[in-house]
């Protein structure tokens, strides 16, 4: 089984600040906006060597929505940063109105997804923004796993014509894949090779899927662990080919269960080839304060519990 | 540029646009529509620099976003008597299929239209955005946007206002259509504001009048004086007090027609009240 190894953690949203910052020396038409939390975004590069480009809204998230649309006409190509709970449901409705459904060309980078936010609580850990995204037609969703995937994302979505949600955390992480990775907008990536379970899984959960997928070798079964970056579009293909070889999946993601890539997934499934399916992901609750790994734990959004439902899935075949 | 019978027959023809738009679908906002219907003709015909044809970038030349997308008809006629596109598809207003969806969009492509509006206070943020890229391309151009009065009762508007001087937006004139009307009654029973003016000028825009806002000469006076005093670090609003259902007798000082269709004879009424000037679509 091909394993995975890491010599450094760091948080996803510092992948995002240096992907940012890249843009800012290789497309002029790249301009930030960010409501009163650039320390957090880490947004200090680009605006350190851009700072014509970039746009300070202050405590204003639904302005900056807008001027975000607004600066798209005149060719600009907006990247909007907050907390993802002020960059999703805060907002819904600008995006809906400005940006979905006028088709304009804004980049919603969201920092602090989910429980790992930690000790602010649940007002401010959304578990509810992928379903909010993925539910907007022509919306692209990426929730990347890593640094360095975090940082390429950010980079390719500039190329990309069209409204994109790009979703990333708080917490140190491992960073395990390539520093020189191309990021492919809507393709899988398989890490480990499987016949016993697919798992399927998106943005902090994908160590936690590698970690699992090394303990249940060790008991004997064999995990195919594959990594959704893009929730939307899905990669199908990779899924039902998995599930072809595997015949049971387990999706995992640091979201409500409700509304996510689990059922994102059990839609292509119940189309196609329908599957048993076991769901690591909140069960319709808000978070709380805690340490990231404490409230990861406590609502099971771990390798133990991805290892569980791998087990349940299997019998269930 | 067209002189003031011109502008004054264009107007006349429009509002027939209007009124037989929202008759054959018994649907839409016939009030705020003709309430504003010198303001568009004059903007579009006199006061903005505009380019032939449509590109959503609009380098080059003014930009104009409509905030409060209910009145839509108006917009439409305009947009059609200016040569975005046809003046026959007005017919086909709020049909199946049409790129003249009951609020404007640009989902459907429709030349002229640069950003989605219906759903309240939106426009101004947008319209800022805009107007900062203009900046950003060196494009000396101005930025327009139209806005009703009871939407600035959304918060939005509050957070654009107070960004737009606060950065210093000078490339900007936002018009305010003071009608004193919303679905429920008089924006004074509604929800009063007090002063608009008071409050735009706080929060450090110029603040222009233009007290007859259905006079197509008071329109031109108040809107160059307004273009004459952007560029000078600060946003410009234009306070138009229009009437609601201007030029349609019976449509006129209420909110009852709003968002309601004229029936046959009514429409008879309306559209002998503003006879046929430079054809009907």
């Amino acid at each position: 089984m091909k394993t995975y190894t890491y010599t450094e953690k760091k948080d996803t949203r510092s992948g995002f600040g240096a992907g940012l910052a890249e843009l800012g020396r290789t497309n002029p038409n790249v301009v930030a906006l960010c409501a009163d939390l650039t320390p957090s975004l880490k947004m200090g590069e680009f605006i350190k060597e851009n700072p014509d480009r970039f746009f300070q809204i202050g405590i204003a998230e639904a302005n900056m929505m807008g001027i975000a649309a607004g600066l798209t006409i005149g060719g600009k190509i907006p990247f909007t940063g907050t907390f993802a709970n002020f960059s999703t449901g805060r907002v819904y409705d600008q995006i809906r109105q400005s940006i979905a459904y006028s088709g304009k060309n804004v980049k919603i980078c969201a920092s602090h997804a989910g429980l790992t936010l930690g000790e602010d609580g649940a007002t401010h850990q959304i578990l509810e923004d992928i379903g909010l995204m993925k539910m907007l037609p022509g919306m692209v969703v990426i929730n990347p796993c890593d640094y360095n995937q975090t940082k390429a994302a950010t980079i390719a979505i500039a190329d990309y014509e069209g409204p994109v949600y790009l979703r990333f955390g708080r917490p140190s992480v491992p960073i395990f894949t390539p520093a020189d990775q191309t990021f492919e907008i809507g393709k899988a990536i398989k890490l480990t090779e499987g016949t016993d379970v697919t798992i399927v899984a998106t943005g902090h959960l994908v160590w936690e899927a590698l970690e699992a997928s090394k303990v249940l070798f060790e008991k004997g079964i064999s995990a195919e662990v594959i990594n959704i970056h893009t929730i939307k579009p899905l990669d199908e293909t990779a899924i039902l080919e998995s599930v072809s070889k595997t015949g049971c999946i387990v999706t995992a993601e640091e979201h409500n269960v409700l509304g996510g890539l689990g059922e994102s997934v059990a839609r292509v499934l119940a189309l196609n080839n329908p599957t048993p399916q076991e769901f690591v992901g909140t069960n319709d609750t808000f978070g709380e304060s805690g340490t990231p790994a404490q409230l990861m734990d406590k609502y099971e959004l771990n390798s133990a519990a991805i290892v569980l439902k791998a087990e349940n899935v299997i019998k269930r075949k | 540029m067209l002189n003031t019978q011109q502008l004054k027959d264009l107007t006349t023809q429009v509002r027939r646009d209007i009124l037989r738009m929202v008759h054959k679908v018994n649907s839409g906002h016939p009030g705020g529509s003709l309430g504003c219907t010198e303001f568009l003709v004059t903007l579009y015909n006199n006061i903005m620099d505009r380019k032939e044809g449509f590109d959503m970038d609009g380098i080059g030349e003014d930009l104009f976003f409509l905030s409060n997308g209910h009145i839509s008809p108006v917009f439409y006629s305009v947009l059609a008597r200016v040569g975005y596109f046809p003046v026959e598809e007005l017919s086909t207003f709020r049909l199946i299929d049409s790129r003249l969806q009951g609020h404007p969009t640009t989902h459907e492509e429709l030349p002229g239209v640069r950003i989605a509006s219906g759903s309240l206070g939106q426009g101004m943020s947008v319209a800022l955005g805009a107007a900062q890229a203009k900046k950003m391309n060196g494009d000396s151009h101005l930025v327009y946007s139209l806005h009703g009065d009871g939407e600035l009762q959304e918060g939005q508007n509050w957070e654009a206002i107070m960004y737009a001087s606060a950065k210093k937006v000078d490339n900007l004139i936002s018009t305010i259509d003071l009608n004193g009307q919303q679905i429920d009654g008089s924006t004074d029973d509604v929800l009063p504001m007090g002063s608009i003016k008071a409050k735009f000028e706080a929060f450090g825009w110029i603040v222009i009048d233009i007290e007859e806002g259905n006079n197509i000469d008071a329109i031109l006076k108040g809107m160059a004086e307004a273009k004459s005093k952007t560029g000078q670090g600060k946003p410009v609003c234009v306070l138009l007090k229009t009437v609601m259902g201007n030029g349609v007798d019976f449509m006129m000082y209420t909110h009852e027609w709003h968002g309601k269709a004229p029936n046959d004879e009514q429409l008879a009424i309306g559209l002998a009240q503003n006879p046929e000037t430079l054809g009907d679509y």
